[in-house]
């Protein structure tokens, strides 16, 4: 005999066993290279949260998935599978780096903020305009449409910055280094300000605006009629015209959304970390924002929760590739992979299991 | 005049040879998404098969052996695939991007482990490939003019998976329109409930499609990694598999439209790398990201209506639950 779960093992007892899962299959990977995945775990640990360096890589890295998982969500709530977060980031990354290549020497940091946070979200945003517009207008699938839109992005990029962007005498297609006035504070100086002493890190600013855009997206998803639209359309089309809300604007609406928060990732990387534009800063953060969003639930706190582990994972599994060579930063990539399918396409892999647990104690 | 007509036979040459694994990737995903199984994991599974085929074969030194690696190897991840779709009824999108960032990891994670050259599996001698066939008296024949040429060149010259991938196209034109296997398959992506209805097993269907469907990307990424090339380096299909995946839209989900839109995208290819650097008169020079874009932003403006229209199969992408 099957019960319904009770809510707590629906909201956090699955989603724990998915990862675990996950997990476990990564550890048999390490374990088929002939390496101790419990060595492997304790390195991984220790490399990402051991010291404050680490806890500050830790945190750059989470910034980004927090912005990317949050992009996925918002999308999944419409009933949109957004895996154009690859190519918005790219293009928030570019929309940022414009800005600051054109204003870095004219305006003060207090304005370059607002003005790079602005052109992130306008660039992701526009690159996201196009498949939603498809989507909710012309009936094509925006999954296909967002995936060409990726290569798109690629190609755009390269073009750029081999033909128009690069510096002057130059090899690498980079653009010239941004005036420092220009660079987003990282929090090793702010900290040292008011008297608090970490290691260097690349964790600047943006990850407060990531932390921000939880609680902005947390808001206007559950606490304003937008929000209320947005979702209805996720859950039912047709209910939603029912009421009065015209999906195709609603699709579109989230879409922009989306890709803004996706576009975020170019605060980071570009304004906060490389300070000048080049190719390939945005890679993997799209795809892995999937992951986080699934294993998040879709929820910001979720998301944030994930994108932290995400962060772990990936801070830790340099350390680990430090460590013991065999075991490679791809292995980072693997356990992304496995998470994406336990969390997500076998989402309810483990539930028959817990549902007769549930039923046997009942009866007990 | 002589030289033009030699550069224009290579070209072409070349977009058979770049079209192959397309073509044998379009018609995988052909297999999967009429069954109503979408998959954006070719990709993926073309990396699995492109490493197994040549690990198998560096160790081995027999293409065929290599061969049957990328094959199982494959299918193994349509078997994922499909118990995630159809047995579990999991999210068919999430399952191809799970596939494809696994496949991208692991097959680095396991190069590495097991061949120690930064992800590279070690370059494999003649015996371990698919060599270019020599036709019959291809020797002779290359000296008549004109005709020579297209017969060495064109016709031959190329390896036996380059006429596997042709063979395909037919064949599953054939399956698909033609067989009782086929019909079932289109109704099964269309209408599962009338399927189910006459008696006849939707998961069973499906999971023929998605097995079919692996073997398939299996001959692609073996094509790859020890006929095109001559060892396996990281993430070498490098997007092949969603190009795949765009000519098969393209194509509308048939067999030769879907071929023509791989030697479509299979020439813009070749012309590029030719193109590179050079100047086009009345033009300039063409940014090659430029042709290389061009794929995907056609089927972007197919997808958007102004090229006919592409309709996927009513049913894809949603898992079948039987009613009880």
């Amino acid at each position: 005999m099957r019960v319904p779960l009770p809510r707590w093992a629906d909201m956090a007892l699955i989603p724990v066993a998915n990862v675990v899962l996950a997990l476990f299959a990564a550890g048999l990977i390490v374990l088929i290279i002939g390496e101790n995945p419990l060595k492997a775990v304790r390195i991984m640990v220790a490399g990402a949260l051991g010291d404050s360096e680490g806890v500050g890589y830790t945190l750059y890295y989470a910034t980004n998935y927090i912005f990317t998982g949050l992009a996925v969500a918002v999308a999944f709530h419409a009933g949109l599978f957004n895996i154009g977060g690859e190519g918005q980031a790219y293009l928030g990354g570019l929309g940022v780096g414009l800005v600051l290549l054109a204003f870095d020497r004219v305006l003060p940091l207090a304005a370059l903020i607002p003005l790079a946070v602005l052109a992130a979200a306008l660039f992701g945003a526009a690159w996201a305009f196009i498949p939603a517009y498809l989507q909710a207008y012309r009936g094509s699938h925006i999954v296909i449409t967002t995936i060409m839109f990726n290569f798109l992005a690629s190609a755009l990029m390269v073009y750029l910055m081999v033909n128009v962007l690069i510096a002057p005498h130059q090899m690498s297609p980079e653009s010239r280094e941004l005036a420092p006035g220009a660079w987003l504070p990282q929090v090793k100086p702010v900290l040292a300000a008011i008297g608090v002493t970490v290691a260097r890190s690349p964790l600047n600013l943006s990850f407060l605006l990531a932390l921000l855009a939880c609680v902005g997206v947390w808001a206007y998803l559950w606490h304003t009629p937008w929000g209320y639209e947005l979702r209805t359309v996720g859950q039912s089309e047709r209910a939603a015209v029912y009421a009065g809300v015209k999906p195709g604007r609603i699709i579109v609406v989230a879409m922009l959304v989306s890709g803004a928060l996706a576009g975020f990732v170019g605060v980071n990387e570009i304004m906060g970390v490389h300070h000048r534009l080049l190719l390939n800063f945005n890679l993997g953060y799209g795809f892995t924002g999937i992951a986080v969003a699934l294993m998040g639930r879709n929820h910001p706190v979720g998301v944030v929760l994930a994108g932290l582990l995400f962060g772990i994972l990936s801070q830790g599994g340099a350390e680990l590739a430090f460590e013991i060579p065999a075991i490679t930063p791809e292995m980072i990539v693997v356990i992304q992979g496995l998470i994406i399918l336990f969390s997500g396409a076998l989402a309810n892999f483990s539930r028959p299991f817990f549902e007769r647990v549930f039923a046997a104690t009942a009866r007990a | 005049m002589e030289d033009a007509y030699l550069v224009a036979l290579l070209t072409l040459s070349a977009t058979i040879r770049v079209s192959t694994p397309l073509i044998l990737g379009a018609m995988a995903g052909l297999f999967s998404e009429r069954s109503g199984i979408v998959d954006v994991g070719l990709e993926g599974k073309m990396l699995a098969a492109a490493f197994a085929a040549a690990a198998a074969s560096a160790v081995t030194h027999v293409a065929v052996i290599g061969l049957a690696a990328g094959i199982a190897t494959s299918v193994m991840m349509a078997l994922i695939h499909g118990y995630a779709s159809i047995t579990q009824r999991g999210n068919q999108v999430v399952s191809g991007v799970a596939i494809n960032i696994l496949v991208a990891g692991l097959t680095v994670v396991l190069g590495i482990a097991w061949f120690h050259q930064g992800g590279e599996t070690p370059p494999l001698p003649p015996e371990g490939r698919f060599m270019p066939i020599a036709l019959p008296f291809q020797d002779t024949v290359a000296a008549v003019p004109v005709l020579g040429p297209i017969y060495a060149r064109l016709i031959g010259g190329h390896n036996l998976l380059v006429y596997v991938a042709l063979a395909t196209v037919p064949l599953t034109h054939w399956i698909v329109n033609a067989t009782r296997f086929g019909l079932r398959l289109r109704a099964v992506g269309e209408n599962p409930q009338a399927v189910d209805t006459a008696g006849i097993s939707v998961a069973w269907l499906r999971y023929r499609a998605v097995i079919l469907c692996g073997v398939l990307t299996g001959v692609a990424g073996t094509y790859l990694s020890i006929a095109q090339n001559a060892n396996f380096i990281r993430n070498m299909s490098a997007g092949q598999g969603f190009i795949a995946l765009a000519a098969l839209i393209f194509g509308k989900w048939r067999a030769w439209p879907a071929f023509g839109a791989c030697l479509l995208f299979g020439f813009l290819d070749a012309v590029a790398i030719r193109l590179q650097g050079v100047s086009v008169p009345g033009i300039g020079e063409v940014p090659v990201q430029f042709i290389q874009a061009l794929p995907y932003a056609l089927t972007v403006i197919l997808l958007a209506g102004f090229i006919g229209k592409a309709v996927a199969p009513r049913a894809s992408g949603i898992p079948y639950v039987k009613e009880h």
